[in-house]
């Protein structure tokens, strides 16, 4: 909340402030009620760091961070490696029993699987639906996965004076469109069946998922008849943007292909992934198809991306029912409150869709066999508390 | 010599002004907006004016380029927008990595690639010729990012000789250091060694047709003498200026070779840089980049008038 240069501040801007009961405990005064702030003290925004480092460092902290986690920082060279050694007074040293922790960004991901095959790393993350096969066949190998917080969608431009179509002026359009796609058989030819279909800004596996409103399967004639009662003429062109990359341009051309069937006619365009951003901020798309690495919080995935004038709403999406859902959400910690509260901004969204979600990430993490105790969880981070060689 | 040396220092600095304002201007055109790569996928507003502000974005670019400007005559080239270390210190940190590579690439080139060339000249028509231009096809032909795989693929995972990748400073462990560097060294020399083999194949050619080889062969001297003594040393000046430009290129052109073996190289800071608007970062490393760029040129230059006494005086 107060260091210089934190990019944390405004998800802890329901903190009013903070008052020290007693050496282990401290109560957070909120301003208003938000339910949403436990779920982010487990992410950045609570991660705990040492103050006195932190006012000394200031903004240069993060080139020099000290925390109260079983590792302390050794260096980091840029592009190369970050080396982290056991702190020996960690509360838990008991369940530490990996001396030291090399991290080393190798950003290809065939050089990363082969630098594990050859012995050159012990674990690796970001493998490749491709290359699980060829994982699993490995004796020496084993793979570690968790559902992924985030998902996939094709943000639609609703609300920006550029680039309106059809796609804009109805929500029968955005309909055709999302039953033009056959999520199953995108997941089959993509990635091989590992990762999970889905139409929600969480999960399926999520607990927050809206049960009453299941993953649905292709349907092109209600899409040609939705398009028909929009009084659209077909084909319907659609300016897509994706950020560069294969596995972006993989899925981008099997939406084309399966839409296409419905009377749609998107031209992919692909741009460099800091552009996207400019771009979409800008509204000068119709269609942004993008991951989001996702929050544990329901709201963490909705918010911010589909309230009247939030930051990322880029589609400028605009519903006051939807708006007054996703503020009620935040405002009650009971689970079965905010549940039903979920199931009715389910539906508008569903209806309205803003954002069509497509599927949701399987983290793959692929490691050394001698490697004991690894258990990947679905925020992507890798856990060493309770590793050991075996 | 003198004169020329001192010519062509003098034309180091307006050069690079003319460098510093031209990749200025021209980051200025490419679309996107640092603080909002920086300020990640949240894209949180107040973080974004933030760094505006504090990396003078909000500044008019002429403000800016003067700001930056009279930094670097300090010596002070700014601080990188990603990791808030100072230029300075991540050119210090990349640079000797990307010329120890380089240099190596070159060496490897220069082996294999004059040797070719002046067996295939003399003996040109035969099998040998045919097979030193198979190999120069073959050097241009395939591409780095695939022979890198495939060396990977043979002696780290089938024999398990060297490391698939990483790099190790030779100051730490220079045996470490050679078997981390020698595989992405042979990709890049391998490429370059085909060129310089098809150019010394040219120049001796050229060069064995000539009166006064055909004068040094009539006066009864060896054939070995002919070629070594006398052929080579005229056909080689124009290699050793070729030899310092593929070295200049080496230093910003060996991105997909560092990417695939993982070398933190001067390559892969600037495209790293490029895409994430790392605009101080860019600027320093084009800088620097010009700077040995010239300096190697020179160095040709120099070369070039030591080896041809014709051009001395």
């Amino acid at each position: 909340m107060t260091l210089p240069g934190s990019f944390r501040k405004s998800e802890l801007a329901s903190v009013d402030h903070v008052e020290v009961v007693d050496p282990l405990t401290i109560k957070l005064v909120l301003k208003t009620p938000y339910s949403p702030l436990i779920a982010q003290l487990t992410d950045r925004s609570g991660m705990m760091v040492s103050p006195k480092a932190a006012k000394e460092a200031g903004d240069k902290f993060g080139l020099h961070p000290v925390c109260a986690g079983p590792y302390k920082f050794v260096e980091r060279v840029q592009q190369d490696r970050m080396v982290f050694e056991k702190f020996a007074d960690y509360w838990n040293k008991d369940n530490i029993h990996i001396d030291r922790v090399v991290f080393l960004p190798i950003v290809d991901a065939t050089v990363r699987l082969a630098n594990l095959k050859s012995g050159g790393l012990d674990l690796i993350e970001r493998v490749l639906a491709t290359d699980i096969k060829d994982v699993r066949a490995d004796s020496r190998l084993v793979l570690s996965t968790a559902p992924e917080l985030g998902y996939l969608g094709l943000t639609v431009n609703i609300g920006n004076e550029k680039n309106k179509g059809p796609l804009s002026q109805s929500a029968k359009v955005r309909q055709a469109l999302d039953l033009s796609i056959d999520r199953e058989a995108l997941n089959q030819v993509v990635f091989n069946g590992e990762f999970t279909p889905g139409n929600q800004w969480v999960s399926p596996t999520h607990p927050y998922y809206q049960k009453a409103f299941p993953v649905h399967g292709r349907d092109i004639a209600k899409a040609k008849a939705l398009l028909k009662e929009a009084g659209v003429t077909t084909p319907v062109t659609v300016d897509y943007m994706i950020p560069k990359g294969a596995e972006n341009e993989a899925v981008a051309q099997v939406v084309q292909s399966m839409a296409a069937e419905a009377g749609f006619d998107i031209k992919i365009r692909a741009v460099e992934f800091a552009t996207t951003f400019k771009q979409a901020q800008a509204g000068e798309f119709q269609v942004f198809q993008i991951n989001w690495s996702g929050r544990i919080d329901p709201d963490g995935n909705s918010y911010i991306f589909m309230r009247s004038k939030a930051p990322q709403n880029d589609g400028v999406y605009s519903n006051p029912e939807a708006d007054k859902l996703m503020e009620d959400g935040r405002a009650t910690s009971n689970v079965d409150e905010r549940k039903a509260i979920y199931q009715k901004l389910t539906k508008i969204l569903l209806d309205d869709l803003p954002i069509i979600y497509i599927y949701h990430r399987t983290l793959l993490i692929a490691h050394t066999k001698k490697l004991d105790g690894y258990r990947q969880m679905p925020d992507g981070l890798v856990r060493v508390v309770g590793l050991r060689f075996k | 010599m003198l004169n020329f040396l001192a010519r062509r220092i003098a034309q180091i600095v307006p050069t690079l002004f003319f460098v510093s304002v031209l990749i200025f201007s021209l980051q200025q055109l490419l679309p996107g907006d640092p603080a909002l790569v920086m300020a990640g996928e949240e894209r949180d507003p107040a973080v974004i004016e933030q760094i505006r502000q504090q990396y003078k974005l909000d500044q008019p670019i002429p403000v800016q380029y003067v700001y930056w400007l009279k930094g670097v005559l300090t010596g002070n080239f700014g601080e990188s927008l990603r990791n808030k270390m100072p230029v300075r210190e991540l050119i210090a940190q990349k640079l000797p990595v990307t010329l120890q590579l380089g240099s190596m690439a070159i060496v490897i080139a220069f082996c294999i690639g004059i040797p070719a060339g002046i067996v295939s000249a003399v003996k040109k028509g035969t099998a040998w010729d045919y097979g030193a231009n198979l190999f120069a096809l073959w050097g241009i032909s395939t591409p780095n990012f695939w022979l890198g795989i495939l060396l990977i693929f043979l002696f780290s995972i089938k024999l398990g000789w060297l490391p698939a990748s990483g790099y190790v400073p030779l100051t730490e462990n220079w045996r470490a250091s050679l078997a981390a560097t020698i595989m992405p060294a042979f990709v890049l020399g391998n490429a370059i060694s085909a060129i310089l083999m098809r150019h010394t194949r040219s120049a001796m050619l050229q060069v064995l047709e000539s009166d006064y080889v055909r004068t040094a062969r009539a006066k009864g001297l060896s054939e070995r003498s002919v070629i070594l003594k006398h052929a080579m040393r005229n056909a080689l000046t124009p290699i050793i200026t070729l030899g310092a430009l593929e070295l200049g290129t080496l230093l910003s052109g060996a991105v997909l070779t560092e990417q695939i073996f993982s070398i933190p190289g001067f390559g892969k800071l600037i495209v790293d840089a490029v895409f994430n608007r790392d605009y101080a970062v860019v600027q320093g490393v084009v800088l620097v980049t010009a700077t040995v760029y010239i300096t190697l040129n020179l160095v040709a230059d120099i070369a070039y008038v030591l080896v041809n006494p014709r051009l001395r005086g």
